[in-house]
């Protein structure tokens, strides 16, 4: 009964080839969320109007447009935009994807920002630090550990989304699957197709899993460091 | 190969362009229905003290939440008519394959919706239930639904306001909504800037006052249940 769930030694082979696609571009994506995450979710409590503007204008932009027009937009329509012959995929995968997750993030990063008590940007104030050295030492280490739990899910809905740059052909897990499936026409040893995808599927929920176990060891750590909130 | 923009070939393309946007709204709605019952029976499920039904249904609705809309599509779309059931039960145009997919993945995220609504309801107004000698389903119908379900509203529509921007992943099993019909035009005119960039606005002008709307609700919600 569980064999019959279990591929081929060269079947696996195509999926975790494809599965190390998925993980750099999870990978790339999630670096560039964080720093827009960070840098957006700040700018949106800037005193400075036309700073809090832009980042507004980004956040509403990047969450509005879906993440797979976003990708497409960016794989096939900025190149031409700008003059430019073409863009890898990979590059504009983790752009697109990277830019999504950001306008995400920044709201989380906006209201945990937010959610540190009004008490501890005053007393920073009176202690004459700067407006770096408050956020930075006071104000960001208070708000990770509630930063935390709203971006491990957002970070496991970025790896769901990775799935779409099989769109733009670049060979993730999800482009092997499919890929898998259209050989089963001329090949030798044709693969069931519900056990195919079921595998597909499981070895996503494994990745997931993994995620949800690195984020609940940094809530963890995080919650002994800063002391529990 | 084109080059930058051309106002005159935009317009051209609109009226098709719209068109695959009704069609991505259509399946969305329909998903929408979907997702709101069988989310709440997923989240009646998963409270059930019977656990031959709570466990398999936790289980049901990790797996959904943690693997891409995507492979579930093609699950549907490809592997479900290659098994030994009768075609016509298994065999679906693919715009009744989105709208099930969108239906049963965002079904799975209505129902954290809805537990989260169920489990803000004070404890005594199940004690007072108790008391009163109601029957275990007039307390779900008239005592714990009717608070429950309004403060689940905000983030149903927020779930909602998400599944709309998944619709156009049919594009991927050809169905014609305004991804397709951008991807079309790229294939017969050779052009990209135009089709892409309109999909990206007509997605704007539909989400973004949808989540204003959300965000109003949410504001409503909040000050009604305080």
């Amino acid at each position: 009964m569980l064999n019959d769930l279990i591929l081929n030694s060269r079947q696996y082979g195509h999926l975790l080839e494809g599965m190390w696609v998925t993980i750099q571009v999870l990978l790339g994506s999630f670096a560039l969320g964080t720093v827009m995450s960070l840098v957006m979710g700040v700018a949106r409590l800037s005193t400075r109007r036309w700073v809090r503007g832009s980042a507004l204008a980004y956040i509403e932009f990047a969450r509005g447009v879906a993440a797979i027009i976003l990708l497409f937009w960016m794989f096939y329509a900025v190149p031409i935009l700008f003059g430019a012959p073409s863009m890898p995929p990979m590059l504009a995968g983790i752009l697109a994807l990277g830019l999504n997750m950001g306008a995400y993030g920044a709201e989380i990063v906006r209201g945990a920002i937010q959610s540190v008590p009004k008490g501890q940007h005053e007393a920073a104030t009176a202690l004459n630090l700067s407006n770096r050295d408050r956020l930075r030492e006071i104000i960001l280490p208070q708000a990770i550990p509630i930063i935390l739990p709203p971006y491990g899910n957002l970070t496991i809905e970025v790896l769901k989304g990775t799935a779409l740059v099989s769109l733009i052909t670049l060979s993730d897990l999800a482009y092997e699957t499919q890929k898998l499936r259209q050989n089963n026409v001329i090949s030798s040893d044709p693969v069931p197709l519900p056990i195919l995808y079921l595998n597909t599927l499981i070895i996503y929920l494994i990745l997931a899993q993994l995620l949800n176990l690195f984020f609940k060891i940094a809530e963890r750590r995080s919650a002994r460091k800063f002391g529990s909130v | 190969m084109q080059t930058r923009w051309d106002w005159e070939y935009a317009f051209e393309i609109l009226p098709d362009m719209v068109q695959g946007m009704l069609i991505t709204i259509a399946v969305t709605l329909i998903g929408i229905v979907i997702a709101v019952i069988l989310g709440l029976f997923l989240a009646l499920g998963r409270r059930s003290s019977l656990k031959w039904l709570s466990y398999p249904t936790a289980w049901f609705i990790e797996f959904v939440r943690s693997t891409p809309l995507l492979i579930q599509i093609y699950m549907l779309f490809y592997a479900l008519p290659a098994t030994d059931l009768p075609r016509w039960l298994t065999t679906w145009p693919a715009f009744v394959t989105m709208f099930v997919a969108l239906g049963i993945h965002y079904g799975c995220y209505a129902s954290e919706a809805y537990r989260a609504g169920i489990e803000s309801v004070p404890r005594g107004q199940w004690e007072a239930s108790t008391s009163l000698n109601l029957k275990i389903k007039t307390t779900w119908r008239s005592v714990i639904l009717p608070q429950a379900i309004p403060r689940s509203l905000p983030p149903l529509g927020n779930y909602f306001v998400a599944m709309f921007k998944d619709a156009p992943i049919g594009s991927a099993i050809a169905l014609s909504g305004v991804l397709f019909v951008a991807r079309a035009f790229q294939s017969a005119d050779f052009r990209t800037v135009e089709p892409f960039t309109i999909a990206g606005l007509l997605f704007l002008a539909v989400s973004v006052p949808a989540a204003a709307f959300v965000r109003r609700l949410e504001r409503r919600v909040a000050y009604e249940s305080s």
